[in-house]
């Protein structure tokens, strides 16, 4: 487990990425809905390759903060820096091609296409050629296309579920269509890669599956994971930095252990000791 | 011989109500919303392809492209400033916009072409007039028994290359497939980074590309251009596009060749007068049993 220092911003960052410049910069973030401060200071920075989680109870504003990170939802205070970059009156669009990929809650899969199709959707900004050359099948079309699909077998092979490229997305079993909503995300080349419960619904070897993955992805491309999930065991094993979010807001940031061991996080999942 | 004669007539109109149906159903499939002002624009291509050959004597192909062109714009145009502002709206808000733009393009026409019927030249003749040899414009089978209009002939040619043109463009461009997971769900297609509103912009750029054609087609065939040529056309073409199964490509082809068969043959059969009423008579029978349309997909309620 990568020892935890401090640095100025009271964040978590393994010590490999010390050096670097953090992937992401969450500073002072917000937002309301109405008069409910769904999120609110929410502070974190998350390094190059660091695999962090976000935990809480049941509507602490986990996804409401991916959905901020993600421009679902535009902030209203507060900002984030996308690997230094200031991500202000940008839109899903932009946030995407800047780097940050998701999956979700629940499976959003293009059910009517194909495997392959879903993770080639996906590489829209990286196929370079317009309509005419598209209708009229010019050599850039081929080209493109056919670097797009090999490239897109190769991100299934790392799942082994290129045999399945053919297959209708909305036909796959359930734990296969993660994987390939987590493959998808991954398409769009990201820097950083936010997994929205991506162990929900899986038994514990499809779960430890899941894990040795997630690692995988982070080793082979280099990038930062950012996942949400209520299944501790995967939290606690995979992830280097822990966030707890409650009521939209921090109430402990740390590693597994310190987290575990935190009075205020045990007071949120558990409620409060009775006084004796 | 007259049977046949009646098919072949039928699967002409029909190829103009699937061309005219591809546009209705490729717009709610992607923006899940009826742009009831279709049927005009093929009306306006009509009448570009018209002043374009009759008044300013260009070739007929400059006026099929010129038709293509503008009614492409337009259609780009509509979606822009009518429908885009309305995306969160609810979608009878969205229906009675299109109702709205249906009228004031009826209306535009009116005002700068007046009511005046006008008529479409014949582009689809062979032989030479000038050069003295006879000018045909059908093609005649078995001593005269069964003629064949070279409109027809185009008319189904063009419907089958659009038809397999589009296909190949859905399943096998980025555009395409943009188009289909825009179709299944906005919000994750524009999370992977697809552009929703450039590839909603495109749908409407296609489908109105291809009224002008049709509306070329439509006049060709039936010569008297007036400012609600394209209504009772786009109706059809709706109910043709419901017909197969709305949201789907195949479906829009299909429900347009039976309904043109359909209504062909009750004009012929049956009677003049009954034929529409025959024609939504079947649409509601088959609604009845298959409520998503012949070729459409049956809707799962989202719990």
């Amino acid at each position: 487990m990568a020892k935890l220092v401090p640095i100025p911003s009271d964040s978590l960052i393994p010590e490999r990425d010390i050096n670097k410049a953090p992937i992401l910069e969450c500073i002072n973030l917000g937002i309301t809905f109405g008069g409910l401060k769904a999120v609110e200071d929410f502070n974190l920075t998350i390094g190059r390759t660091e695999i962090a989680g976000l935990i809480g109870p049941n509507g602490a504003g986990k996804t409401t903060v991916f959905n901020l990170l993600t421009k679902v939802y535009q902030p209203t205070k507060g900002t984030i820096l996308l690997d230094g970059m200031d991500t202000h009156g940008m839109d899903t669009i932009k946030v995407n091609r800047a780097g940050i990929a998701r999956t979700f809650q629940n499976i959003r899969l293009f059910q009517d296409l194909s495997v392959v199709d879903n993770v080639k959707t996906a590489m829209d900004n990286q196929m370079h050629y317009n309509m005419w050359e598209g209708i009229f099948r010019l050599p850039r079309y081929w080209r493109e296309e056919r670097t797009a699909h090999e490239r897109a077998l190769e991100l299934l092979s790392l799942f082994h579920m290129e045999e399945l490229a053919k297959v209708r997305a909305g036909s796959l079993p359930y734990g296969a269509q993660r994987r390939l909503e987590i493959v998808r995300a991954l398409a769009t080349n990201p820097s950083l890669l936010l997994l929205d419960e991506p162990a929900a619904g899986m038994n514990p070897s499809e779960t430890a599956e899941l894990m040795e993955n997630i690692r995988k992805i982070r080793d082979t491309f280099q990038i930062a994971v950012m996942l949400i999930e209520h299944d501790m065991n995967l939290v606690m094993n995979i992830c280097e930095g822990i966030c707890v979010l409650n009521f939209g807001r921090v109430i402990a940031k740390g590693s597994p252990e310190d987290i575990q061991a935190n009075p205020a996080v045990i007071e949120a999942y558990l409620g409060k000791k009775k006084e004796a | 011989m007259s049977f046949l004669n009646f098919l072949i007539s039928g699967i002409s109109l029909g190829s103009i109500y699937a061309i005219i149906a591809l546009g209705y159903t490729m717009v709610y499939g992607i923006a899940k919303m009826l742009n009831f002002a279709h049927g005009d624009v093929i009306m306006v291509g009509a009448y570009i392809c018209f002043f374009a050959v009759s008044s300013y004597g260009l070739p007929p192909v400059v006026g099929i492209l010129g038709a293509v062109v503008v009614c492409t714009i337009l259609g780009m145009a509509v979606e822009r400033l009518a429908y885009k502002p309305l995306r969160q709206a609810p979608s009878l808000a969205v229906l009675i916009t299109a109702i709205g733009v249906s009228y004031f393009l009826q209306n535009s026409a009116l005002l700068l072409w007046s009511s005046n019927p006008k008529m479409f030249p014949a582009f689809f003749t062979l032989g030479n007039a000038e050069a003295g040899e006879e000018v045909t414009n059908s093609l005649r089978l078995f001593d005269g028994q069964l003629t064949i209009s070279y409109v027809t002939i185009v008319t189904i040619i063009t419907c089958l290359v659009i038809m397999i043109g589009l296909m190949a463009f859905i399943s096998q461009t980025k555009m395409g497939k943009a188009m289909r997971a825009c179709s299944e769900d906005k919000g994750a297609a524009q999370l992977m980074g697809i552009n929703v509103d450039g590839t909603i912009s495109m749908t409407f750029a296609i489908g109105s590309g291809l009224a002008a054609i049709a509306g070329v087609l439509l006049c060709s065939a039936y010569p008297t251009l007036v400012p609600t040529t394209g209504s009772m056309p786009g109706i059809k073409a709706f109910t043709a596009a419901v017909f197969g199964g709305i949201g789907s490509i195949p479906g829009a082809f299909l429900g347009g060749l039976l309904l043109g068969v359909i209504e062909t043959f009750a004009k012929a059969y049956i009677s003049m007068q009954l034929s529409d009423a025959i024609v939504f008579g079947v649409l509601i029978v088959v609604l009845l049993v298959k409520p998503a349309g012949l070729l459409g997909k049956q809707m799962r309620e989202k719990v």
